[in-house]
């Protein structure tokens, strides 16, 4: 148990050392430009502390419960004897399961990612309610696991990477012609929400575990870009929610 | 109290809620595809409710301290009407928030191992170590510059697509051009810049200036900040994988 203490003791430390540098330039700019007194300075104290306590607890959580489960998964499931292809030859068909888990581990992890709820909280009380925290979560989710199970496709097959993302960005550079204007800094913005705390260690993990194993992939080049491709496809996966919901409002006005 | 207390339990059964999917997929996949029994189930459970707790407390927190300040910053910046201030704000905000960040100290390192077996730098420590740190300064001083762009944006209401996609561009036409083993690098780095606390002060900040300018629709003007901290580094790793 005083393991367990010194451990979380470690993690917490950790935590303040990243705080740090957003606490200096915010008091700075409080105390030497801005010189007001801030409404409820104990209300937002309390707050940075819940907000430090609950990323110390979260890391560490994930630490102990996901992270080497999840990572233990990801060498299973890309090892060859699971894929059972015993030739040199790669046959992206015998990857379905990581394809799979791919997708489904995209999808869990990014629903319970905090920045991207942060956002989702935001989003909903300035529309009004107009765009759901729920509805627009979902969608990132989705995205994200479309993109990273293409993104372990792309590793299998050795595909160019940069291919796949300047295809991707000419379709959300079409749907930016087309979307609602309401909804264009939302979506961009949920691009870069998805992948933090949660998603990236396992992604990582599953595009090393990948890269390593298939025969004539290089970890140290084709390890990379998993992480494009769950930031690219929410992006896509946004717009594409607002258009239909925009579509099924005119429709309905239209019959009513 | 109690209602402190109720909205505090209400919270939890929402992370419980989102944590659920994460617990299914693992589950299931060991249960049935690999087939394996899961090892120590009683650190996995004692974890879970670790994390569990951790989301609670954080999303209270966001709303107790890290969305009022970044408001209250937005606004008292509005009304002081000193562009110089706030755009000096802006990047220093950008700047601190990720010359520290974790993820990307992880990333550049890796990215200095790959470089140097691709024979680009020398394969020393020394030049290792001094590539790492020039390429975490850039990416710090690129989302620094993101935000910068970004605030500007708010305060003249340029349109948010046309600074994107023209953003997009000149990122697909470097990438002919830019050193192979950096171009996997470069995409990375757009998406680990933007860290867990750095989101919600972001966002909160640009909303907040949306909402206190005339003119601007939060809705319309306040979202975008993060898109811009995203795609800047990408733009920036790649002129220096080209530099060097």
């Amino acid at each position: 148990m005083s393991a367990w203490f010194l451990e979380f003791g470690n993690t917490l430390l950790l935590t303040i050392r990243d705080i740090l540098p957003i606490l200096a330039t915010i008091i700075g700019f409080q105390l030497l430009v801005i010189r007001k007194p801030l409404k409820n300075p104990k209300k937002i104290a309390i707050g940075f502390l819940y907000v430090l306590l609950g990323i110390a607890f979260f890391l560490e959580g994930l630490e102990m419960a996901l992270f080497p489960l999840g990572k233990l998964m990801a060498t299973q499931l890309t090892d060859p004897n699971f894929i059972g292809s015993s030739s040199d030859v790669v046959r992206w068909q015998d990857y379905y399961w990581v394809y799979l888990f791919a997708a489904c581990i995209g999808f869990a992890t990014t629903l319970a990612e905090p920045s991207l709820i942060a956002v989702a909280i935001k989003a909903e009380e300035i529309s009004g309610g107009a765009i759901g925290a729920w509805g627009l979560r979902l969608a990132v989710s989705v995205g994200v696991a479309f993109g990273i199970s293409l993104g372990t496709y792309r590793i299998v097959t050795g595909t160019e990477l940069y291919l796949y993302i300047v295809a991707g960005y000419v379709v959300v550079i079409v749907q930016t012609i087309f979307a609602p204007k309401m909804i264009i800094g939302l979506a961009y913005d949920s691009g870069g929400v998805t992948t933090s705390t949660v998603t990236v260690p396992l992604v990582a993990a599953l595009g090393l575990g990948l890269a390593s194993t298939v025969p004539g992939r290089n970890p140290m080049l084709d390890g990379f870009g998993l992480i494009a491709f769950a930031s690219l496809f929410p992006i896509i996966a946004v717009l594409s929610y607002a258009q239909i919901a925009e579509w099924r409002n005119q429709t309905n006005s239209k019959i009513t | 109290m109690i209602a402190i207390k109720s909205h505090f339990l209400k919270q939890l059964i929402s992370s419980c809620l989102d944590l659920f999917p994460i617990l299914a997929v693992i589950s299931i996949f060991q249960l049935f595809v690999i087939q394996q029994p899961i090892p120590n189930v009683a650190e996995m459970l004692f974890g879970t409710l670790l994390i569990v707790l951790g989301l609670t407390l954080f999303i209270q927190g966001l709303e107790l301290g890290l969305f009022p300040i970044g408001e209250a910053m937005a606004y008292a910046f509005a009304k002081k009407g000193s562009v110089t201030w706030l755009l000096t704000f802006a990047f220093s905000l950008g700047f601190a928030t990720t010359v520290a960040e974790p993820a990307l100290i992880a990333v550049a390192d890796e990215a200095a191992r790959v470089v140097a077996a691709g024979g680009i730098i020398e394969a020393t420590e020394e030049s290792q170590q001094s590539y790492a740190f020039g390429l975490r300064m850039t990416v710090a001083f690129s989302v620094g510059f993101a935000i910068l762009i970004g605030v500007l944006r708010i305060l003249r209401g340029w349109p948010l697509h046309y600074l994107i996609i023209s953003g997009y561009i000149v990122i697909v036409a470097m990438t002919p051009f830019a050193p192979a083993e950096i171009i996997g690098i470069a995409y990375d780095s757009g998406g680990v810049t933007t860290s867990t606390i750095t989101v919600p002060l972001v966002t909160a900040l640009g909303v907040g200036l949306a909402s206190a300018i005339k003119g601007r629709n939060p809705m319309l003007d306040g979202f975008g900040l993060i898109a811009f901290a995203s795609l800047t580094p990408m733009i920036f790793v790649m002129v220096y994988g080209m530099l060097l």
